[in-house]
């Protein structure tokens, strides 16, 4: 059975002057569990409405999301958001390390066990030495660190990542990718991730789904096979890497000329 | 721990200079024209008698009889507010209910309500509590629902993702989240439930500090009145200055972020 399941998923709501957009039109998919898949799509086609509905944050129009084949109703406890906004999802009155320990004392779990784990996933993530510090004395490339932590301390089987890396300089979205791959591969936890970034998804996913503007639909679906572990440099240079970066391209830039 | 030395440096000494010059502007004026005598004491005098009133122990059932209310007041008050604030930040239909009858009682100048508890509840301490009570909610009020309202969706949506339920996220985000504006609307309500102990003493009280001051002045004690006035502002300074220390200590990464949004 697929770990998650979208079925013919819309979304519309009423805008302030009273019009309805049509944010989503009706998205079917399916994520194995163990996978690293995302969606890309034009800005503004919907992907965040996308995520809140699968996340049990905003009930969809029609159609319905299955995690294990039970329907969400409300947030599921196996699954987890990470939103783009680190620097506002993050609690400033918490420490990094606290933070952290947020979704393992949501889960009633105090245990020595889930501090020393809470500490091993801060260590993972590059930010041994911080334990105390605030997520304010952080820049952004560490507080999206600290909200992956966070995220994964709380074990999900599905992580949900809404444009994570969208805010950040160049360099340290590289970075944190290979962190994110190096961290799924050791933890198993399965990753729907959204972006706008066409390379990174290739870089990171085992399949894309590309996204139509508003109302968003799913145009295509292509299988990504480069070998794991992949690398920045020698994977990115791959011209299979181009090839596939420019079919997605030239798929979107139609679409977005219509 | 802070050392001497960093205490020292801590010290505004420009304001306590300027403070020291006022006293000595007092003394030389009261000193310069001696009819002054009966309206205005020394500075020199003052001081010493309200040492003397103190050891005597004539000022302390008047201080303690204001702590009292004013502890009394404010705490019940905070309660009230606070909870009540919370309530109505959560709950936007009761906050539409409210908002206007709050908006109207609030800008309304609190001392006018003494002379209808006074009809209600006669004289003495419940009175004067009860218009303690009624002038300090507002501030701490208003801020705390708009505390809880400003509170960023975002922290809220992350409570759900973590599969925490209403009550979960109230205590866990919103109220540590909204709790810099609580702080403040607790500062702001210590000054006023100082004004309204004293007040409402000098209309009906028989102790207190304001019944003390408005007494001494009727029976010519001038001197007398000034120590009781002196006593009232140390009181208010202090008491200001204790909550500043512990929200210094409670509040300590509001006031670092503060800092770094600052740079």
């Amino acid at each position: 059975m697929s770990i998650l399941e979208v079925q013919q998923l819309a979304k519309s709501y009423r805008q302030m002057g009273g019009a309805v957009t049509d944010a989503i039109g009706g998205i079917s998919c399916r994520v194995e569990p163990g996978e690293f898949v995302s969606f890309v799509g034009p800005s503004g086609c919907g992907k965040t409405t996308l995520l809140m509905c699968i996340a049990g944050l905003m009930a969809p129009t029609s159609g319905r999301v299955l995690v294990h084949g039970a329907e969400v109703k409300g947030p599921p406890s196996n699954l987890v958001l990470v939103f783009q906004e680190f620097n506002r999802s993050l609690f400033a009155w918490r420490s990094v390390l606290e933070n952290v320990l947020f979704g393992l004392e949501a889960r009633g779990d105090a245990s020595r066990r889930a501090e020393s784990r809470a500490r091993s996933l801060i260590e993972l993530v590059g930010l041994k030495g911080f334990e105390r510090h605030h997520p304010w004395e952080l820049s952004g490339g560490m507080q999206q660190r600290v909200a992956i932590a966070r995220a994964l301390a709380y074990e999900p089987e599905v992580l949900l990542m809404d444009e994570p890396f969208g805010s950040l300089d160049a360099l340290t979205r590289l970075e944190l990718e290979d962190i994110l791959l190096k961290l799924w591969q050791q933890l198993g936890t399965t990753i729907l991730f959204i972006t706008h970034d066409i390379e990174e998804a290739i870089y990171l996913s085992d399949r894309i789904w590309i996204l139509s503007g508003r109302p968003s639909r799913v145009i295509d679906e292509l299988q990504v096979d480069f070998s794991r572990p992949r690398d920045q440099i020698t994977t990115r240079g791959n011209a299979r890497f181009m090839e596939l970066r420019n079919a997605i391209y030239r798929r979107i830039s139609n679409e977005i000329a219509g | 721990m802070k050392s001497p030395a960093e205490r020292l440096r801590r010290i505004n000494w420009p304001g306590w200079v300027a403070l020291g010059a006022v006293l000595v502007a007092w003394e030389v004026s009261a000193r310069s024209e001696p009819g002054f005598g009966s309206y205005l004491p020394r500075a020199s005098e003052i001081i010493p008698s309200l040492f003397r009133l103190i050891v005597s122990g004539e000022l302390t059932i008047h201080l303690l009889a204001s702590l009292g209310r004013f502890v009394a007041g404010y705490t019940i008050a905070a309660f009230i507010a606070v909870t009540l604030g919370i309530v109505l930040g959560y709950f936007r239909i009761l906050h539409s209910f409210l908002h206007t009858l709050i908006e109207f009682l609030r800008p309304m100048p609190s001392v006018a309500i003494i002379p209808v508890a006074l009809l209600l509840l006669g004289i003495g301490d419940s009175m004067i509590v009860a218009v303690t009570v009624y002038a300090s909610v507002w501030p701490i009020l208003v801020n705390t629902i708009d505390g809880v309202r400003a509170v960023d969706p975002l922290l809220v949506q992350t409570g759900r993702t973590f599969g925490l339920g209403r009550w979960r996220i109230l205590r866990r985000i919103v109220l540590p989240a909204a709790s810099p504006y609580v702080v403040t609307g607790l500062r702001i309500s210590l000054a006023i439930a100082l004004i309204l102990v004293t007040t409402a003493e000098m209309i009906a009280g028989s102790r207190g500090l304001g019944f003390f001051i408005l007494d001494e002045e009727r029976s010519l004690r001038i001197g007398h009145m000034y120590a009781g006035v002196v006593l009232v502002a140390v009181l208010g300074y202090l008491l200001n200055r204790t909550f500043l220390a512990l929200e210094a200590r409670t509040m300590k990464w509001r006031h670092g972020m503060r800092a770094r949004e600052a740079v």
